[in-house]
């Protein structure tokens, strides 16, 4: 019998070794494709920690906001735009050794700064919405719609700002397209379309060449 | 048993893994933007563990205002993306430079 505490931990390491690998996938692979993919992986490990931490809400919100809709939407930018690779490539090898360097330098100040030894002091206690006898989501949305509701409405706006922007962005006019002009048909003055011409009157049994023409009113397109 | 420093050291490496992303990637665009979503979800990251840790909703609700502006973020950067390699057909960093920056 394994114990839930070692199990958990267990659970951590391997979602946080994908999640770090898949990370390093997204930088280092060739094919953006297999980027994205890469991100994905990293995305859904992510969500497993989350749920290690009883963030059950947000997991699910990273999955069904990220990888269905953001990364859907990275992939189709990707093997919509037609790369080349090998183009892309070049410059790789010479700037590896300064993004470890940096990497490495960053990532020991952080240790140091935030102090793992201190830290292990704090072990994961009681879960606060089960404290409070809630589950995750109604603990999140009582203070979402309550205390950050304002927040929660700009959030709204930003998404429909997003939208409209990336559509007014990408929106192509192509040349040949034929639309009307409702101000200019509405500007429209009948003199312009059609003129009245006054003929003198002809007599039926008149000889004439043909079948008389009838006035045709000349048009303009 | 799982501590909070799991969770930041975690957070902290995906930072720095998505730091060297942006360095070695000069050349293309679209990996740079997903550098830029793993650092928000190494932020991601720290938010939770330290909302779950000192048992307040706060960071949580900050996560979800996150995700909320990194969709739209990754939305209009992709739209510009399209765009740039529409008239330019490249997304080499280096050879965008029309605004002389």
């Amino acid at each position: 019998m394994i114990d839930t505490n070692l199990l958990q931990l267990i659970c951590f390491y391997g979602f946080a070794a994908v999640t770090i690998g898949a990370a390093l996938a997204v930088i280092t692979v060739k094919n953006s494709v297999h980027a994205v993919l890469s991100l994905v992986l990293a995305f859904f490990s992510t969500a497993c920690i989350w749920l290690l931490a009883e963030a059950e809400f947000l997991a699910i919100a990273l999955i069904v906001v990220y990888v269905g809709a953001v990364m859907v939407l990275f992939l189709f930018v990707v093997m919509m735009l037609d790369i080349k690779m090998e183009q892309v490539r070049e410059g790789f090898i010479r700037y590896l050794p300064v993004g470890i360097i940096v990497a490495l330098v960053m990532l020991s100040e952080m240790l140091a700064l935030i102090g793992v030894r201190a830290m292990h002091a704090h072990v994961m206690g009681a879960d606060p919405a089960a404290a409070a006898g809630l589950s995750n989501t109604a603990w999140l949305g009582g203070a979402l719609y309550t205390q950050y509701l304002l927040p929660f409405e700009i959030a709204a706006l930003i998404l429909t700002v997003g939208v409209v922007v990336a559509v007014a962005l990408t929106l192509r006019q192509r040349g040949d397209k034929k639309h009307e002009s409702a101000s200019e048909q509405v500007r429209v003055n009948p003199r312009d379309r059609i003129r009245v011409v006054k003929m003198a009157p002809s007599r039926p049994d008149e000889p004439t060449a043909g079948p008389p023409q009838p006035a045709s009113p000349e048009t303009r397109p | 048993m799982i501590t909070l420093s799991h969770f930041i050291v975690l957070g902290a490496v995906l930072f720095c893994i998505a730091v060297a992303g942006l360095f070695i990637n000069r050349k293309n665009v679209i990996v740079l933007l997903m550098a830029i979503e793993l650092m928000l979800l190494a932020v991601n990251m720290n938010f939770v563990a330290f909302s779950r840790f000192l048992g307040d909703v706060g960071g949580q609700v900050f996560v979800f205002f996150i995700l909320t502006v990194a969709a739209a973020e990754s939305a209009i950067g992709l739209a510009i993306l399209v765009l740039l390699f529409r008239n330019r057909s490249t997304v080499n960093v280096a050879e965008i430079d029309s605004m002389k920056g």
